[in-house]
């Protein structure tokens, strides 16, 4: 009886320092955890799948956001993109090409002082839906726009 | 391998474009993928923003961005691809 007792108690004590491990490297750390390069995110196939592993949910708002590409891109292999947003408190932004064989293209964290105004180019297999995704405050809301592309610019 | 970095104050606002010479080699290249996963764009020792980025940012990537600060500051920006190869500027904000 007593050493089924005390294999309980071990039990407990280890289930609790497991969650106190996670939340103190989750308090402790946090813009460390976000600075990682995401390999989940980026491995992600399918929009949803990456927009899930991102934000947490494959279905945010239309927001405040915007996002300037062009309507027909020529050249897939470069393809100018801006994101930019006037809402409060934007710690991340993100890219997504829908029909990429991986859609997440960029994914940004924004530090003390950083503006949510961001310019790359990136690349497009094919004429597709881009989604540029902010987080201001707990919340992602996000833009979604159509790149016609005449030459596709994924392949080898 | 280098970094090209134009960093403009104006108003408290830094203006920073930066261009990186990598080739950004995608699964289908021989050799590939190889490319850049992370850029930091920092301001006086601090790190502003963090990129990170997949295989379909184009070759020889470029950057714009703004952020808060004044002439004379140390803007760096430096980056790390997926085979470890790496490489850093710092600019003098003008």
């Amino acid at each position: 009886m007593i050493s089924t007792k005390r294999r309980v108690f071990l039990k407990g004590t280890l289930a609790a320092g497991t969650v106190g491990v996670a939340v103190g490297a989750g308090l402790l750390a946090p813009s460390k955890l976000l600075a990682a390069w995401p390999s989940e995110a980026f491995a992600a196939e399918g929009l949803e799948a990456a927009m899930e592993a991102v934000t947490g949910s494959s279905d945010i708002a239309d927001g405040d956001v915007t996002l300037s590409a062009p309507e027909i891109a020529e050249n897939g292999a470069v393809v100018p993109v801006s994101i930019e947003s006037s809402l409060d408190d934007i710690t991340e932004m993100a890219v997504f090409v829908e029909l990429n064989n991986q859609p997440l293209t960029a994914h940004y964290v924004l530090g003390d002082g950083a503006h949510a105004n961001i310019s790359g180019r990136i690349r497009m297999g094919e004429s597709s839906n881009v989604v540029a995704a902010v987080k201001s405050g707990d919340t992602w809301y996000k833009t979604v726009q159509e790149v016609k592309v005449t030459v596709g610019g994924c392949g080898g | 391998m280098s970094i090209r970095v134009r960093a403009q104050e104006s108003n408290g606002v830094i203006n920073i474009r930066a261009l990186m010479s990598h080739d950004m080699l995608v699964p289908e290249d021989d050799g590939g993928p190889h490319f850049i996963e992370t850029v930091e764009i920092g301001r006086n020792g601090e790190t502003v923003l963090t990129a990170n980025w997949n295989y379909t940012v184009s070759r020889n990537p470029f950057v714009q961005t703004e952020i808060d600060g004044s002439a004379g500051d140390t803007v760096s920006v430096s980056w790390t691809d997926n085979k470890g190869e790496s490489d850093s500027t710092e600019v003098e904000v003008g």
